[in-house]
């Protein structure tokens, strides 16, 4: 009852906007932009002949292979550097520079490497997430509390078992919170990628329906579509940081 | 300020720096030297130049005796506790324990300090086999575990994650897990200053029951005189910085000790004149 409570200011934000949009485009008989009405229409025709599910599929296929292959560069190469001091130094300087280049910066350099298949936006999202998730295991590593390092000095357990049972275990909350952020980048920049050069996903589908015949109804339908892909995504790694064992770290 | 008043007819001795080589050859005497402390330095680099922290402290520990070092907070306390557990070098003099300099820390001297170091992404039980880096079976681990839960009183919180006990208890995994390592020395750094004092007073009693059932040698650093006196076959109190040994009273006193009896009252007051505190305004 009182989560229901708590979630309707923002319900009512969503439909004060809808009647808006609604009342808006009525009122100027806009015969371009679409009322949510035709919206709803407009996706129901691309769940009726499949489509859409293509172009969903796609997008998340996309994401799946540069965002798993971007966690297992990240979290080796971030433990690493961590734990290294001439690693940290040898890398860090040219992290730094590359990371705030926008992902779309690389997108001509992407086609010549890789061309205008899968290829592309594959590698648009392995660079696009992996610096965040890099940055965050660094930064896990260099804030492991001593005194927990200093018990396992104190115990004179092996390599092996500080690295599995303190600093990886340590470092995982720290982990998670990078694979959010690079997981949201990551799907931020497929849709980016999929408009420039591709036949499928929710990127193509957007700019193809403007171009195609103005069917703002379906632009405005993708873009929902995006966002609520957008939250679940993020929802399904929130689930992450529900795990047994890194509750400790969100505990308090 | 430094002389002898000789407090012994309460079953109370007190020392100066003088006295000092006398008291430690007559201990030595009886118990085995476990922990042997020569002539400790150290002093840290900082932007207003060289703060010397520890300034030529000695001392000696028997086997199964049980040490409290009392002084004021910032004398550097804790950097000479940390330089006989081996994890910071001293500048210069050394650590011999059982006849073998120490160089660096060892599972044979397990440090406990004020903020625990209770692994907070394993469960009690798996924090308390985290030292068993023997060759025991893991059912064997598993033993030795639920032995020392049971110990500390721990049985039936083996599956609880740290975050969800109390204070008390994280104090009692982390005691217990350094019991299961079979340490022969226990480093205490403030350990029960954290918890509130009735927490505080039940610790020290478990700690005494465990003791009396495992003998281990102990070295306490506190700044709290009523501990130290409750706990501790002997006590040393450290001078301001560069901390030194200012002087060491010895406790008689068979266990349980009575906190409220004359001779207690009588040695905390001698004690923390030591530490330049009125005691007549504390009695």
């Amino acid at each position: 009852m009182s989560r229901l409570r708590q979630s309707l200011p923002g319900i009512a934000v969503i439909a004060v906007l809808l009647a808006a949009w609604w009342a808006i485009v009525t009122a100027t008989r806009s015969v371009i932009f679409p009322t949510p009405w035709q919206v709803v229409t407009g996706t129901l025709e691309l769940i009726r002949d499949g489509t859409l599910w293509l172009h969903i599929g796609a997008s998340l296929g996309r994401v799946a292979a540069g965002f798993s292959l971007a966690v297992l560069v990240a979290v080796p190469l971030g433990l690493w550097m961590g734990w290294m001091r001439g690693a940290y130094d040898t890398l860090n300087p040219l992290f730094q520079i590359l990371r705030p280049i926008s992902p779309i910066a690389w997108i001509p350099i992407a086609i010549l490497w890789f061309g205008v298949g899968n290829a592309s936006p594959i590698y648009l999202i392995f660079i696009s997430s992996v610096f965040p998730m890099i940055v965050q295991t660094v930064a896990g590593v260099h804030t492991i509390e001593k005194r927990y390092l200093r018990a396992a000095e104190n115990f004179g357990v092996t390599r092996y078992k500080l690295f599995t049972q303190v600093v990886i275990p340590a470092v995982l909350p720290q982990i998670i919170v990078g694979m959010r952020i690079g997981l949201g980048v990551a799907w931020l920049v497929v849709v980016a990628a999929e408009m420039i050069a591709l036949r499928s996903g929710l990127g193509y589908l957007i700019i193809d329906s403007r171009n195609a015949g103005n069917r703002y109804d379906l632009v405005i339908a993708g873009m929902i579509i995006i966002g609520l892909i957008g939250l679940l995504l993020d929802g399904l790694m929130r689930l992450l940081e529900g795990l047994k064992v890194v509750r400790w770290r969100y505990a308090h | 300020m430094l002389t002898n008043e000789g407090l012994t007819e309460h079953g109370l001795t007190k020392h100066g720096p003088a006295e000092r080589r006398r008291t430690d050859s007559v201990l030595t005497n009886a118990l085995p030297t476990k922990i042997d402390v020569a002539n400790l330095r150290k002093s840290f680099a900082t932007d207003k130049g060289t703060l010397a922290v520890v300034d030529d402290v000695s001392l000696q520990v028997g086997e199964g005796e049980f040490i409290a070092i009392v002084g004021p907070s910032g004398c550097g306390k804790s950097t000479l506790m940390r330089m006989i557990a081996g994890f910071i070098p001293p500048d210069s003099g050394q650590v011999v324990i059982d006849g073998a300099t120490r160089l660096q820390p060892s599972p044979q001297g397990i440090l406990i300090s004020q903020h625990g170091s209770v692994f907070p992404w394993l469960t009690v039980q798996q924090n308390l086999m985290f030292g068993l880096n023997g060759t025991q079976s893991m059912s064997e681990k598993i033993a030795i575990a639920d032995h020392y839960a049971n110990i500390v009183g721990l049985k039936g919180f083996e599956a609880a994650y740290p975050h969800e006990l109390s204070g008390g208890m994280l104090k009692r995994v982390e005691i217990a897990r350094a019991l299961a390592v079979k340490p022969a020395i226990l480093y205490m750094d403030e350990p029960f200053s954290a918890l509130d004092a009735l927490m505080s007073l039940r610790m020290r009693n478990e700690l005494l029951k465990i003791l009396g059932q495992e003998r281990h040698t102990v070295l306490l650093i506190t700044h709290d005189v009523e501990e130290a006196i409750h706990l501790a076959d002997r006590v040393m109190v450290l001078s301001p910085r560069p901390t030194r040994i200012q002087a060491t009273f010895e406790v008689k006193l068979p266990h349980p000790r009575k906190l409220t009896s004359p001779e207690v009252q009588r040695l905390r007051m001698a004690i923390l004149k030591e530490l330049g505190v009125d005691a007549d305004a504390v009695a």
